[in-house]
């Protein structure tokens, strides 16, 4: 029956089963009419069908809560009372439209015991005070893209994972899972399951597992409270732009960039193979977590890190193929996109109106409403400078110039630039405060 | 000189580029008169990029070309005639911070650009850029930065210049991706860039050159 649904009357039907808050009890009627106004704002915004009661106040604040309470980053990672106290006291205080899932934190025992590389979280190798940094490296080589593009899952398993998490190393000696068909085979292919190093990874991630549930008991008992008390969750699930999952993820920005040069056609074939896995992965996230938005943060595609020709040949194609697809299935969109993407504009015309939200950084905000404001619903542009060491006046004045400009006749989201992992008491109220009352749509 | 290197490795053909100082080594051209023309095609490298014709990879590229040129002609160099330079300048990411992309950058168009660049990596404590001023007495420094956390280190290391005494001997450029206007302010710092090519500039500017 699903199948014939067109993608408006899927996305209709997760909107409602967002809106529907199954299993959420509200602490009263203003929590519940809180909570469902919130959705409704998103949705006018996005869909850009009517102007919303008022410009929505999304914030992807980060490691920003526990700073403004005098939790630091690494208590945040290890203490997960400690995280979602701040979290919970953040939504209070400040109350914008939306939470932003303290889950993407992470717990900092899992990636201990995991013993993983690719990331540096505070006490390990940066300072308690800091949140967690990318270590660039070539995590996949120049020449396994062959071996990526033959069966992604079986790279990941036996070459990626034992390169990024030390206590994965052994996976490397197992053999590919495919392997595994008849009788006569199934007897051997557990030998490797009996190697004691291959045994030992195996615990590693029956412990890390252990403490993930541990981790997300607290998460999802939080997530319902602060649903009951009006804020829903700002993402359902998550994907990454095909291009990035390499670029990021796996060959490394330097490396990834060169590959452009020396194996553009490799490039090319992979970032195809991985756009399918990127749509399931957004699509399962939204659909378990019945909210509709996809959270796509976007980074190697930005201004300056390619040129109009590249972006146009290795990032635009799939990205645009994971959001159709996205699109197709009822899902919104949510482009987080740092740096600026001032030379990039004219391709987001491409996307279907109303389809997807994006949360533009150092952009232009003028040149976007002009751009593709009558189609697509853009967001974001208040810089994390000032806000860290501007004013509350500075900030009024800075967002009533987006709400003027990029929020007129609806189709804009009041947020940060980027991923804010410190904060300033005064200028986020004035910037929550402020665009909830200059804000309304008359 | 055909000047062929010059227009291969500024058009990033890394085979011809490789082929053709092989080829010229054998017949036994100068190595110095090659590594000329690698300087004069990191400019146009340089140039391409501040006009917006070349983008981060284009430099990325050309980077790599280059250090296959310099392996292969190294050999064939006699040491300690080390060309003169515009100047010293002292690069780091601050405290706290282990990006190294845009500082990496940084310091590849500083070099190229004929400055003596002394790199002092990531995570800098504020100590040792002050100690390094001291050390070098070079006059410009350019703080790296990715996080908003390196807001603070960077003031704190302005601040830490200060104390030291030797402000007033030292221009201090900041950079990164969320640095603006607003955190130069913050900072204290004389001003910011916001790409390698701007470094550059700022640098020229403060110690001269073309």
């Amino acid at each position: 029956m699903e199948k014939k649904m067109s993608a408006a009357e899927k996305r209709e039907a997760r909107f409602q089963t967002w809106i529907s808050a199954q299993g959420v009890q509200f602490q009263s009627p203003e929590a519940e009419a809180t909570y469902k106004a919130a959705i409704m704002r998103l949705k006018d915004a996005v869909q850009m069908e009517k102007v919303p009661d008022r410009v929505p106040v999304l914030l992807l604040a980060t490691f920003m809560p526990p700073y403004l309470y005098g939790v630091t980053p690494y208590e945040a990672m290890y203490d997960t009372d400690k995280l979602l106290f701040a979290h919970k006291r953040f939504l209070m205080d400040y109350r914008p439209d939306f939470s932003l899932g303290p889950a993407l934190m992470g717990a900092g025992k899992i990636f201990e015991i995991l013993d993983y590389k690719q990331y540096r979280w505070p006490g390990h190798g940066i300072p308690e005070t800091s949140g967690y940094q990318c270590v660039e490296g070539e995590y996949m080589l120049a020449e396994d893209y062959q071996v990526l593009i033959d069966d992604p899952s079986d790279f990941w398993v036996r070459t990626w994972m034992p390169r990024v998490f030390g206590a994965l190393e052994p996976l490397k000696n197992l053999s590919s899972f495919t392997d595994m068909w008849e009788i006569v085979v199934v007897s051997l292919q557990m030998i490797a399951f009996g190697i004691p190093p291959v045994q030992s990874a195996l615990k590693a991630l029956m412990d890390a597992g252990n403490e993930a549930m541990a981790f997300i008991q607290k998460i999802m008992g939080f997530e319902m409270e602060v649903r009951g008390m009006g804020f829903p969750a700002s993402i359902g699930g998550a994907a990454k732009a095909p291009f990035d999952i390499i670029a990021d993820t796996l060959r490394g920005t330097r490396g990834m960039m060169i590959d452009m040069y020396r194996q553009p056609d490799m490039v090319l074939k992979a970032v195809e193979r991985l756009t399918p896995i990127a749509i399931k992965q957004g699509v399962g996230g939204a659909t378990m977590n019945g909210n509709p938005i996809v959270f796509i943060p976007l980074h190697k595609g930005a201004d300056g890190f390619m040129s109009d020709e590249q972006f146009k040949k290795f990032y635009w194609p799939t990205l645009k193929a994971l959001i159709l697809g996205l699109v197709d299935t009822g899902c919104v969109p949510f482009l987080f996109c740092e740096g600026s993407y001032n030379t990039r504009l004219n391709y987001l015309k491409e996307l279907p109106k109303g389809s997807c939200f994006w949360i533009f950084d150092r952009t232009d905000m003028a040149k976007a409403k002009k751009t593709i404001g009558d189609k697509i619903c853009i967001g974001g542009n208040v810089p994390s400078g000032l806000i860290l060491t501007g004013t509350a006046e500075k900030v009024k004045a800075y967002c009533k110039d987006l709400i003027d400009v990029a929020g007129k006749g609806g189709g804009y989201i009041m947020a940060f630039g980027t991923a804010m992992d410190e904060g300033k008491a005064e200028t986020v109220h004035a910037m929550v405060d402020f665009t909830k009352e200059y804000g309304v749509y008359k | 000189m055909s000047k062929e290197l010059v227009k291969f490795l500024s058009d990033l053909q890394e085979q011809e580029a490789l082929e053709f100082v092989g080829k010229a080594l054998e017949k036994g051209v100068d190595p110095v008169d090659l590594l000329g023309e690698t300087k004069e095609a990191m400019n146009i490298v340089g140039q391409r990029f501040a006009t917006g014709e070349y983008f981060i990879p284009d430099l990325i590229f050309s980077g790599e070309i280059l250090k296959q040129i310099v392996q292969m002609l190294e050999p064939h160099l006699k040491k300690g005639k080390e060309a003169e330079r515009l100047g010293k300048v002292i690069v780091g990411t601050v405290a706290g911070d282990i990006h190294d992309i845009g500082k990496d950058l940084v310091v590849f168009m500083l070099d190229v650009s004929g400055f003596e660049v002394l790199d002092l990596g990531i995570d800098v404590p504020v100590q040792k850029f002050v100690d390094s001023i001291k050390e070098t007495g070079s006059s410009v420094v350019a703080l790296s930065g990715f996080l908003t956390l390196a807001f603070q280190n960077m003031k704190n290391t302005v601040d830490a210049v200060k104390a030291a005494g030797l402000r007033d001997k030292v221009k201090i450029m900041i950079g990164g991706g969320q640095i603006d206007n607003e955190v130069k302010i913050f900072t204290g710092a004389d001003a910011y860039g916001k790409d390698a090519m701007e470094a550059v500039k700022l640098a020229k500017g403060w110690i001269g050159g073309r």
